[in-house]
């Protein structure tokens, strides 16, 4: 195993008698894109933040670079860059006020941070708006002015808390480009999304749900390591097949796509298209055996077979 | 010098924004304006507990009859005793006492003559004091002690008043370098008040912190545009003060620029502090208010300082305006120099010190 650029141990953080982080347990090696997936108020957040030095876990403990944080966390400031899940650059500052702000705040000189914002704003696709106003942006473009900003100074980690929430498809799929850059350069990215392709990108995932981590490792080794089967059913009303599958007792979850509907099934069913075909094989639907998808990790990590 | 460049980046910041802010760009120069035609009449009370001091002259056991008389009227509260008429002159430049009592020489002779028996020097640039003790000017007298009853029946007034600095008594003057010191509370502290609460709300603190900035470098660097403010307000009330109301200005632009900077510096090291406690940017503004109502009422502004009760004496004694006021009117209105009244900018020194390290100390880099 490579080198960790994060490890915890027993980490948690109580809000008052909520508790939003549940004993986490991380591993993140060095140079790897690594995930955070789960649902609003799963903890992403607030492990990003006790990761950052932000909060103070209330047990446990965690080493980012081998700093202890949040004892050593100004030690871990210019090693680190945070982008937040809001927008939090100034938005009455123009794209190179913003960057020239922060590469201040860094200490880097006037020269400096002339040639490195001036690298950020080209490498980042910004050169042509580098006197808009970071509140006239769109979406996509204030992504990409977070992450420049995030890097002005050159961090050996990065955490990305949802960067892509509020962005399109192509300007998702560039974000994902500059991230790999930044990752064969070898910057640790720790990213957290709700989005499964997303998920599906990155080196190492963890799943989080309700403040505990559910499963963790590579998205293939998770997706081939579930013991679920999924059926696929294709063939008319497939409401009112959904609605019937959900009531026996193997079936975990059905969710329709398109023409289809996916039938996870809870891991003790031997034969699942047999056994649905059985149930469920009186109007002309059709059944076949799929692989499971991340989706499908998902589903049965977070749901556990006790809701429906 | 990287802590010099966070903190220039930090000040640069503000001023873009506060440039692109046009609404409260605008207020910083309307607040004066409005406020300077508003209160260019003043407001009037009854007056006790004046401080003076007695130069007698004499050395008459008369004058220390007149003096007890003078003092049983309880307009006046004598704290000194001075030898020349020119030591308690200097006494009322440098703000120790507000009026001096001078008996002449011939004090025995002018009694049995029947003529004026002494001279109040007045500072005159506070009105409703100079108003009191001219009212004192026609007290009747008793001087069993130094003449057969009914010896002592005046033709002329008992006294004869010389008003320093304002003689045509116009409130206006004693009105409006007061009224620096309360626009420069209200602008001063609301603006830095919501400096950092406005941050924690729009999310822009969460970037912050996670910076190498330290507190103190963001603290500063968020003051240095609002002292260029303050002294364009400043500047703004005594200038206009001077063309429209013909507010004098006897003093020296040095003394002038150093008390100045040193209200404005502690005015915002209080909205500093306050910026710190405050959740929400209302919270923020509800609490410049708890500041700004006192510092209106209890300072010397509205009621002179000596009428208030001795409780509200020392909580006005707490308010940085109180001391700014006095600052100001002693340079503006009596020619004053910052050495005269060295006491009162140090105190907003302290004050600025206090706020500043409180402030530093309850900014954490936590989000918790």
């Amino acid at each position: 195993m490579t080198e960790l650029a994060v490890k915890t141990r027993g980490l948690s953080r109580k809000f008052g008698d909520l508790l939003a982080v549940d004993g986490v347990d991380l591993e993140v090696p060095s140079g790897q894109i690594y995930g955070f997936l789960g649902p609003n108020g799963s903890g992403k957040t607030t492990i990003i933040r006790m990761l950052c030095g932000l909060l103070t876990p209330s047990a446990g403990e965690a080493t980012i670079l081998n700093l202890e944080v949040p004892r050593e966390a100004e030690a871990l400031r210019t090693k680190i860059g945070y982008m937040t899940q809001n927008f939090s650059l100034y938005s009455d500052l123009t794209v190179e006020e913003n960057m020239h702000f922060i590469a201040s705040i860094y200490g880097l000189s006037r020269s400096e941070a002339k040639d490195r914002v001036g690298y950020l704003l080209d490498r980042y696709a910004l050169e042509k708006l580098r006197a808009r106003r970071a509140g006239a942006m769109s979406g996509g473009q204030r992504q990409r002015l977070a992450l420049a900003a995030a890097t002005v100074h050159k961090p050996i980690m990065l955490f990305l808390d949802e960067p892509t929430s509020a962005v399109d498809p192509q300007n998702r799929r560039d974000f994902w480009e500059k991230l790999f850059d930044l990752s064969d350069q070898g910057t640790t990215i720790l990213v957290s999304t709700h989005y499964m392709d997303e998920a599906e990108r990155c080196h190492q995932l963890a799943i989080l749900e309700v403040g505990q981590l559910k499963a963790h490792g590579e998205p293939k080794d998770l997706m081939s390591a579930l013991s679920h089967r999924v059926v696929e059913i294709t063939g008319p009303d497939l409401r009112q097949v959904k609605e019937d599958s959900l009531k026996l007792p193997q079936v975990q979850s059905a969710a329709q796509q398109g023409l289809q509907l996916r039938i996870l099934m809870t891991d003790n069913s031997d034969d699942p298209v047999q056994y649905l075909s059985a149930q469920l094989d009186h109007r002309g639907l059709s059944f076949s055996a799929a692989r499971p998808s991340l989706e499908d990790v998902f589903v049965a990590t977070t749901q556990n077979g006790d809701s429906k | 010098m990287k802590s010099l460049r966070r903190l220039g980046a930090i000040a640069i910041k503000e001023f873009k924004q506060l440039s692109r802010d046009r609404v409260t760009f605008g207020m910083i120069v309307m607040l004066p304006l409005v406020q300077l035609l508003l209160f260019g009449y003043a407001i009037n009370s009854v007056v006790r507990n004046i401080p003076i001091a007695i130069v007698d002259l004499s050395g008459n056991a008369a004058a220390r009859v007149i003096t007890e008389e003078v003092r049983v009227s309880q307009v006046v509260d004598i704290v000194a005793y001075y030898n020349t008429p020119a030591e308690a002159e200097a006494a009322i430049v440098a703000g120790d006492i507000r009026a001096a009592l001078v008996f002449p020489e011939n004090l025995t002779q002018r009694i049995v003559n029947g003529e004026i028996v002494g001279q109040w020097l007045v500072d005159g640039s506070d009105t409703m004091v100079s108003a009191a003790l001219l009212a004192l000017r026609g007290m009747p007298l008793h001087l069993e002690a130094g003449a057969p009853p009914g010896a002592y029946r005046p033709t002329a007034p008992s006294f004869e008043v010389a008003l320093f600095f304002n003689p045509e008594r116009r409130s206006a003057v004693n009105t409006v370098p007061g009224l620096t010191a309360i626009i420069l509370t209200m602008t001063m502290i609301m603006f830095t008040s919501i400096a950092l609460v406005r941050e924690w709300e729009l999310g822009n603190m969460e970037l912050l912190i996670t910076t190498p900035i330290r507190p103190l470098e963001l603290m500063i660097g968020k003051l240095v545009p609002y002292i260029f403010i303050g002294i364009l307000q400043v500047g703004i009330i005594l200038g206009l003060g001077g063309l429209i109301f013909s507010v004098p200005f006897q003093g020296d632009l040095f003394s002038l620029a150093i008390i100045t900077l040193a209200f404005i510096s502690a005015s915002l090291t209080l909205g500093l502090m306050i910026s710190t406690v405050a959740r929400t940017q209302l919270q923020a503004m509800q609490m410049t208010l708890f500041v700004l109502i006192p510092s209106i009422l209890l300072s010397g502004f509205m009621f002179p300082f000596e009428a208030m009760p001795k409780l509200a004496q020392h909580i006005a004694e707490l308010l940085p305006a109180t001391h700014f006021i006095r600052l100001v009117r002693g340079v503006v209105l009596r020619g004053a120099t910052a050495h005269d009244l060295s006491f009162d900018i140090g105190w907003l020194l302290a004050f600025t010190a206090i706020m500043l390290a409180i402030a530093s100390l309850r900014f954490k880099k936590r989000l918790d």
